[in-house]
């Protein structure tokens, strides 16, 4: 990641102490130049209904004129208690769940519980059924990034981004919606494979559209990354050091962008990502521009793993040959009599897993999406636990935005990229 | 993998009977460790120059459909410069109050994490600077959701819920105060 770094603009500041943190005067203490508006501190509701805040967040602000000196985040407005379902229903009934979490990148999610549920279990997926899922991910990951790269434009004033970004998404969507049926909640995994093989001529879609798909990247970058109002509203903002992400549970771009070089499909490969041949881009300075340069190079480098797995897509079965755990074919189980015991077995009551507990993550477009699972031997989990990114990062806005413009703060939170359903669960 | 992971001798030498048990799951080492040091442990465990588990992954908690089994609080360790992992446990009896010492100095990651452990089952961390509900609102008074003896739509029934939150002032959440709320909390045990 390089770019030519100037200060554009000089912006004025709150006051900070010796230590340099930014100086909080409660609104209960009274001022002592009271009476005079300049002195008073002003309180800023946003949200929870705000395009700005991408979902339903509330963010409360505390104002010097128009410098943050507090934030204080309210979650919660979409709490549906997923984990608390998940204890209610077998491995495979919770996969519709993961699709609500993190909606812009549902299938991410499908495989990070196939994955949590496949280690309780034991499972080994079949090779074609691997390079699927890694195809599946680094789709979710680009569509993801395009709906961020889209909305920031919009909360920075760029209309044209959103137009050029959401078009791409559209096809990505379309291969998405011709595979699984669905466009956002795809549901494309099960335990132990996939609900379905991609149809006839979709690998050849998938790799026209990844042939063609740099060039709108290099028109984008061409028209934002020495745009002088681009760096303005991002250079030098939200900073945060690279020892400060790593304690505030920072992960994917956002922790990268601050020079910790940590992505799971290098540390902790998944999938087989070992095999493939790709850079993780890493930012340096931690502030919006870089969380920026990050995203869309990540973008081109997930391009780089989807051709690559489309070169080397094996035949074969998508399903391990397990009829315990896979339903048989609908035809099967109404004409042989075993496979219907089976059928019935796994409609009815589903697929014990071992006394045990499988902590297990990927990748996710907004960092390490963990699924941890408790068992105590029956079909059900005793504890179905998402480890959020989203929420992780989130935490962070206040150490980042504060001592900056409120109109700063709206541009950090676009380049902390939150998804609200993933924070609230 | 079924070998502990060589993290668990260094903890025995360093607090001998602290450490209670470690076991190996799904090829992941599992430490529980006593409640009461269980703040000294994970402290070492990020600063120790042989250990580095500077990133806390996750914070949760779990309890178990047996009624006689001790809620647990679980850390997830990872360090990022020796790619090495651990979970770290913490027993809970259920009748000898639901108290831990907070990690949130060491990790501000665990700040928000144990903010929804508070909220979600009702297990409070000692010095939290700021343990207030997160997920559910303020003044939710059905308890601690995701306790296995809170029924799955809730313990009001669906009119007193809505009741409930019709009722409630408005004006209490666009105040002032909101502002000063960690003061307010002030009394909170």
């Amino acid at each position: 990641v390089t770019a030519t770094r100037q200060v554009v603009y000089e912006l004025s500041r709150p006051e900070v102490d010796a230590a340099g943190a930014v100086q909080v005067r409660p609104l209960t203490v009274p001022l002592e130049d009271e009476g005079t508006l300049a002195a008073e501190h002003m309180l800023v509701n946003i949200g929870p209904q705000h395009p700005a805040t991408h979902g339903v967040l509330r963010l409360v602000v505390e104002l010097e004129g128009e410098a943050v000196v507090r934030v204080i985040p309210h979650v919660g407005y979409l709490h549906s208690g997923f984990e608390k379902l998940g204890e209610y229903r077998h491995y495979n009934q919770i996969i519709p769940l993961t699709d609500r979490n993190d909606y812009l990148a549902a299938p991410s999610n499908n495989v990070a519980l196939a994955q949590a549920a496949e280690k309780l279990m034991g499972i080994e997926i079949t090779p074609r059924c691997q390079v699927l899922r890694v195809i599946a991910c680094e789709m979710a990951r680009i569509s993801s990034h395009l709906v961020w790269a889209g909305t920031t434009g919009i909360d920075i004033g760029a209309f044209t981004v959103f137009l050029w970004m959401f078009q791409e998404r559209e096809k990505l969507y379309n291969l998405l919606e011709a595979w699984t049926g669905a466009r956002l909640t795809t549901t494309l995994t099960r335990v132990g494979g996939l609900m379905a093989d991609v149809p006839d001529g979709w690998t050849d879609e998938l790799r026209r559209w990844c042939l063609a798909f740099p060039k709108v990247l290099d028109e984008t970058e061409a028209m934002l990354s020495r745009n002088g109002i681009w760096l303005g509203r991002n250079l030098d903002v939200g900073v945060i050091s690279g020892p400060d992400a790593v304690s505030f549970g920072l992960t994917g771009p956002n922790l990268r962008a601050s020079g910790v070089p940590y992505d799971l499909r290098k540390d902790r490969p998944y999938l087989g990502y070992e095999t493939y041949d790709f850079e993780v881009p890493i930012g340096e300075h931690g502030d919006c521009y870089d969380r920026y340069l990050v995203r869309m190079d990540e973008m081109r480098q997930s391009t780089r793993i989807l051709l690559q797995a489309l070169d080397r897509l094996p035949d074969g079965p998508i399903n391990v040959a397990d009829p315990r755990v896979i339903l048989p074919p609908k035809s099967r189980a109404m004409a042989d009599m075993e496979a219907m015991i089976f059928h019935f077995k796994q409609v009815m009551e589903g697929v014990a897993a071992p006394v045990g507990e499988a902590y297990s993550a990927v990748e996710g477009p907004r960092g390490e999406l963990g699924y941890y699972f408790v068992s105590d031997g029956t079909a059900k989990p005793v504890r179905w636990r998402i480890r959020p990114a989203a929420f992780y990062n989130l935490a962070a806005l206040p150490k980042m935005a504060e001592g900056h413009l409120l109109s700063d703060l709206i541009a950090i939170n676009a380049s902390v990229d939150v998804v609200m359903g993933e924070i609230d669960r | 993998v079924t070998a502990l992971s060589p993290s668990v001798a260094a903890l025995r030498q360093q607090f001998g009977p602290a450490i209670l048990r470690a076991h190996v799951s799904c090829g992941d080492t599992i430490v529980v460790v006593a409640a009461d040091r269980a703040k000294e442990i994970l402290g070492w465990l990020r600063d120790d120059p042989g250990q580095r588990f500077d990133l806390l992954v996750d914070l949760t908690a779990v309890e178990y459909r047996d009624r006689e089994r001790p809620l647990e609080v679980v850390y997830q360790l990872w360090s990022i410069g020796r790619r090495a992992f651990l979970r770290v446990k913490v027993e809970l009896a259920k009748d000898a109050g639901l108290d831990v010492d907070t990690v949130s100095d060491l990790w501000q990651s665990a700040n928000w994490a144990e903010r929804e452990v508070w909220d979600m089952f009702g297990i409070r961390f000692r010095g939290h600077p700021d343990l207030r509900r997160i997920l559910m609102w303020e003044n939710y008074a059905e308890g601690h959701p995701l306790r296995k003896d809170f029924p799955l739509r809730g313990r009001f029934s669906r009119s007193e819920q809505v009741r409930q939150a019709l009722s409630g002032a408005l004006e209490a959440h666009y105040s002032s105060e909101e502002l000063s709320i960690r003061q307010a909390q002030g009394g909170r045990p």
